[in-house]
């Protein structure tokens, strides 16, 4: 006979919101940081050239590997801060989806190609 | 029958990391929905809330696999500069595409959206990974964190649709050939 798992009420402890408040903000900061990065180096010659960390790829690992970075240390400085705490997390949110929406929007060649 | 190795790599990338995760996707979707619904009248099985963490590390795990190998290993070859006053262009994808105004808007638009937004995905779906290892069941008394947790994934599963629906587009219209020829059986 298959042995029943125990269950566990939801509501036994609840945890701070603050750590996934961090994961939630610095994911949208990175993802803005991919749109951004993008136009900045299609727009200068310059960043566009700084950003060749890998030659076969160009620009583009330069773009994603200084996004990653942002977004990782954002997201461990975030973390440091807030992990005990509890923040205001209706704000936070916001921010987060409004970074996440422009990233879409301004990924988009023809909007991109506005700035 | 024959496949060369840089269409097995686009076949690895494309059907294999990319298209797998887009389906699964939609079943996390559907997961953290259903499971961490404040209005779920059950509760959570610790089997069933350990299995939700493990399925969205492989999730992630897929996730960046797909962009790193599209990025580094695939795009080098479609972004391959073809040499001065070469006439066929078949073993430069990009190149080829830019050559006619019929199909050039498949790389201006669609590579150029695609390189890009792809990353969105891994991002988010490490995220949304991030917090549900962190609060499993605990979910349910933050419905906050759940909807935006649930943002981030339905746009993780768009910018994989859309880089997708790109890449196929792009191997239709220009497949990145080349490399070693694999034999895979022989015909009659």
């Amino acid at each position: 006979m298959k042995k029943q798992e125990p269950l566990i009420p939801t509501t036994s402890v609840v945890l701070p919101n603050g750590s996934g408040a961090a994961a939630i903000l610095s994911a949208g900061i990175g993802s803005f940081m991919v749109a951004l990065l993008a136009i900045a180096a299609n727009k200068s010659a310059i960043l566009k050239n700084l950003l060749v960390f890998y030659k076969p790829t160009g620009p583009l690992s330069g773009v994603s590997t200084t996004a990653i970075l942002v977004w990782l240390i954002a997201w461990g400085i975030l973390e440091w801060r807030w992990r005990k705490r509890n923040v205001a997390l209706g704000r936070i949110n916001a921010i987060a989806l409004v970074l996440l929406g422009l990233s879409l929007m301004l990924t988009y060649p023809p909007v991109a190609e506005l700035f | 029958m024959e496949i060369t190795a840089r269409s097995l790599w686009t076949l690895i990338h494309g059907m294999g990391f990319g298209a797998l995760y887009l389906l699964a996707c939609s079943g996390a979707l559907v997961e953290l929905y259903r499971r961490y619904s404040p209005k779920a009248a059950n509760p959570i099985a610790p089997g069933d809330d350990n299995f939700l963490k493990f399925y969205l590390v492989v999730l992630s795990v897929l996730a960046w696999l797909t962009v790193l190998t599209g990025a580094y290993i695939i795009y080098p070859w479609y972004r391959a500069a073809a040499p001065a006053g070469a006439v066929y262009l078949s073993a430069f994808p990009q190149r080829l595409l830019l050559s006619n105004p019929a199909t050039s808007g498949w790389h201006s638009l669609g590579m150029e959206w695609k390189e890009h937004i792809a990353w969105l995905a891994p991002i988010s779906i490490t995220m949304a990974a991030a917090v549900v290892i962190r609060y499993g069941r605990d979910l349910r008394n933050h419905p906050q964190l759940r909807a935006a947790v649930l943002c981030f994934t339905l746009v993780s599963f768009l910018a994989s649709g859309i880089a997708g629906f790109f890449g196929a587009m792009l191997v239709k219209h220009a497949p990145v050939e080349g490399g070693r020829v694999i034999h895979l059986m022989h015909g009659e």
